[in-house]
């Protein structure tokens, strides 16, 4: 690095293209069960990051955000799809070959008390990405690099920490030490994942603050991911919002936190707190219950049963109405439920699928119709995708509506996956029943 | 320079100018510091004997007045006489040792039927056990902890098979399986100390195998070992330099825990028959020689090397104990503030442990 860096001008071209990233883990499955389940940590998820800005990937834990940075710089291994940058494709390179690229793809992570290495001073800490790579080739070089780095990063003097060990400094100061140890090699882009999520309030500001002007100064790429909307707001020239490993919808921050165009979004933007008594009461949407199992993501659009919005095409399915008459259940009388549920039965003994379920009944006509008269009481607008109710013999079946897996569209400048746009369907997605004749094309 | 140069680095502690040699020291003495006095008094108390007998092990001709085979002594002064009894058979003035001299002036362990002197036995064969144990666990280390960590950071089939085997291994009693080796060894080497030795350290390249791989198991999820391999850290680099740097604490106390024990499979190889051969001096071996004396009312020739064998266990043992409190967190006395010369007040974590003890004891006295 020289003393001054030529920044590079955030011209706009894209540094990073990614096309339909899919990152799948095998869970579970022993020696004798074989395959076990496949978690789609990352699962289709199309984007672009541009030479100089700062994008956000925001999602609560588990919706795959930090897979998703991990599978760029070639931390977790991708299933299919492209990751261009440059001439490479960082999606099928093999480790040897990735290797002479990681000086120019760093990672500041989470939590600076575990990202360094305790039998490593921070001399030799920050300097070991610089003799990994034969940046410098004896240890005054590389110490004499490091002070400087570290002193951008402002851990001045230098010296005074050179010989520390990580136990010795203060969180804050580690998590200068990891941000110098992420920019040392002089890298393109840096994925920042939750850089400031395990910091002090008091600190958080100025680690944030540090990272920007750093941006400015060396010309750096962050992908930045955080859970954080509030934080990502000061921080993102563009993000994308995950759910469930898709991205909901993505594009210009400052339009996704004005007019947000996906009800997870607004959902998110009304979680944040905000420091006004007189909203208190104000109309939160909230998403209901927790984020899903990711082993069986619901079908259709992912996020319906949490959705406040869902309608008819979501991709209602048998299992959102076991939930559905589960959470009725709870909120009515004694009378009324012993009343039900000698009607419905055991809920365990449903056969549910995802395009119909079927309920064994004792007297099949009496639920028909109750179904058809309580349904559209149910919480969660699932009856608004049960298409017929039918006696079949001593079983009642009922048949769920086409719900396709939203696609992504344009709205209002941005991409979104949401049928409240437009039904726009999803390739390969999961899609609930079959579309009606006038789709098939 | 950026504008946030931090103000919240000025913590306005000095400086520090120690130099970055004395920092490291410091680093590595840092849990013996902080470690309860118990501990620390355990490891000395056991450094004391174990150096008493590493001592006659590298000068046991400055402590033994004879030979280990030596029956014999100069009396008279010849042209020809040597340090010890070599010169006995060409002229020089000899007298043999007495066979079952009573512990006393001249011998003061005693001497055994063979005309041995007892204690120049014990001496010598401090020299034996040391270099068998030292030996036996540099051989059990070599293999143990590069497969631990190789085994432990592939993970896989390898690790798979490799694990398995380790535990077959690990079940055959000690001993056991240093007769079966010691056993084989003899069809194809002449016994010796080195056939010992590895009778002896095949019986502890398990220990070292699970303790390096499973420590390895937990240290490679660590975020800084994805951070070396973000950075562009081969694995070779990454094991040796981010993974062995925080699993190799753990040697130092298998080390001397498992040298106690290999005196003591030694010994028992020796009582046996399969250790090293007779004219040299080991304590396992002068018991087993010395069992029809007992029966006859001479006890000095087994109590001696017994007591040898007992005393550098419990030597070895202290110290591995006492380490095994040093190094492992888990084990130590939370409270003690210990000795550390630090700028501040105690910490809190240890202000609030002391007050819990306080409030335990006041319970324990008001119940």
């Amino acid at each position: 690095m020289t003393a001054q860096p030529t920044p590079r001008e955030p011209s706009g071209d894209v540094l990073l293209d990614v096309r339909d990233l899919h990152t799948h883990f095998n869970v579970g499955g022993g020696v004798l069960s074989g395959g076990g389940d496949v978690v789609r940590a990352v699962d289709g998820v199309t984007f672009d990051v541009r030479r100089g800005e700062i994008f956000g990937l925001v999602g609560e834990s588990g919706s795959g955000k930090t897979t998703l940075g991990r599978t760029i710089l070639g931390l977790a291994p991708a299933t299919s799809g492209s990751i261009r940058y440059g001439d490479h494709d960082l999606a099928t390179l093999d480790e040897k070959r990735f290797r002479p690229l990681r000086r120019r793809l760093s990672m500041i992570f989470q939590d600076p008390n575990a990202s360094l290495n305790p039998a490593m001073t921070i001399a030799q800490g920050v300097g070991h990405p610089l003799r990994i790579h034969g940046i410098t080739s004896d240890r005054a070089a590389t110490r004499a690099k490091v002070a400087e780095m570290l002193e951008r990063c402002g851990l001045a003097p230098a010296e005074r920490f050179l010989d520390q060990y990580p136990e010795d400094l203060s969180g804050g100061q580690k998590q200068r030490v990891v941000i110098a140890r992420a920019l040392v090699t002089e890298p393109d882009l840096v994925v920042a994942d939750e850089p400031v999520a395990a910091l002090d309030m008091s600190i958080r500001a100025k680690v944030l603050e540090l990272m920007m002007d750093l941006k400015d100064e060396l010309g750096l790429t962050y992908l930045y991911i955080t859970h954080d909307l509030s934080s990502g707001k000061f921080v993102c020239d563009r993000m994308a919002i995950m759910y469930l490993g898709q991205m909901v919808e993505w594009g210009d921050a400052e339009g996704i936190y004005d007019d947000p165009q996906h009800p997870y979004t607004r959902a998110l933007l009304d979680a944040i707190p905000l420091p006004d008594p007189s909203r208190k009461g104000r109309d939160r949407q909230l998403p209901r219950g927790e984020i899903p199992d990711a082993v069986e993501p619901p079908a259709g659009c992912r996020f319906h049963p949490r959705c406040p919005a869902a309608f008819e095409p979501c991709g209602w399915e048998g299992r959102d109405l076991v939930d559905a008459i589960e959470e009725r259940w709870t909120s009515v009388g004694e009378d009324v439920f012993e009343r039900e549920l000698a009607l419905v039965g055991d809920l365990q003994k449903a056969a549910v699928g995802r395009d119909e379920i079927r309920f064994p009944a004792a007297d099949a006509g009496a639920l028909r119709s109750w179904l058809e008269d309580v349904g559209p009481q149910l919480p969660a607008a699932v009856a608004s995708g049960i298409d017929t109710v039918e006696e079949d013999g001593s079983d009642v079946v009922v048949r769920f509506r086409w719900g396709p897996e939203p696609g992504q569209q344009d709205v209002a400048g941005r991409r979104v996956a949401c049928h409240l746009h437009g039904v726009v369907v999803r390739p390969d997605g999961d899609h609930v029943g079959t579309p009606p004749a006038d789709r098939v094309s | 320079m950026p504008t946030a140069t931090a103000p919240d680095v000025g913590t306005g502690a000095p400086v520090d100018e120690r130099s970055s040699l004395r920092r490291r020291f410091d680093h590595a003495i840092k849990p013996w510091r902080r470690a309860n006095p118990m501990a620390r008094w355990l490891v000395i108390a056991g450094l004391l004997i174990t150096s008493g007998f590493g001592f006659l092990a590298l000068f046991p001709d400055v402590v033994a007045p004879y030979g280990e085979s030596q029956y014999q002594y100069v009396v008279g002064t010849t042209d020809e006489t040597g340090p010890g009894g070599e010169a006995c058979g060409r002229g020089a003035e000899c007298e043999q040792i007495p066979r079952r001299a009573e512990p006393g002036a001249g011998f003061p362990f005693g001497t055994t039927s063979a005309r041995l002197d007892v204690f120049s036995r014990v001496v010598h064969g401090a020299r034996v056990a040391f270099s068998i144990v030292l030996m036996s666990t540099a051989l059990a280390m070599g293999i143990g902890v590069p497969l631990g960590l190789y085994s432990g950071y592939r993970g896989g089939k390898l690790d798979r098979v490799l694990v398995t085997l380790m535990d077959a291994i690990y079940v055959i009693p000690g001993l056991l399986l240093a007769i079966i080796v010691a056993f084989v060894l003899k069809q194809y080497f002449a016994p010796g100390l080195a056939s010992a030795a590895i009778a002896v350290g095949v019986v502890y390249v398990p220990q070292y195998f699970r303790v390096i791989r499973n420590h390895t198991l937990s240290v490679k999820e660590e975020p800084f070992v994805e951070a070396a391999r973000s950075m562009g850290a081969p694995p070779r680099t990454i094991i040796g330099r981010y993974v062995f740097f925080n699993v190799v604490q753990s040697v130092p106390v298998i080390f001397t825990l498992n040298a106690a024990d290999a005196v003591l499979t030694l010994a028992g190889l020796g009582f046996l028959g399969y250790g090293v051969p007779f004219p040299q001096a080991e304590w396992g071996l002068d018991v087993s020689r010395a069992l029809s004396d007992v029966v006859s009312g001479f006890w000095w020739t087994a109590f001696w090397p017994g007591l040898a064998i007992m005393l550098l266990v419990t030597g070895l043992t202290l110290v591995g104990e006492g380490l095994n409190d040093i190094v492992n967190p888990l084990l130590r006395v939370k409270g003690f503030k210990g000795k550390v010369p630090k700028r501040g007040e105690p910490t809190p974590e240890a202000e609030a442990e002391v007050e819990r003890q306080m409030s335990q004891t006041a319970k324990r006295e008001n119940a």
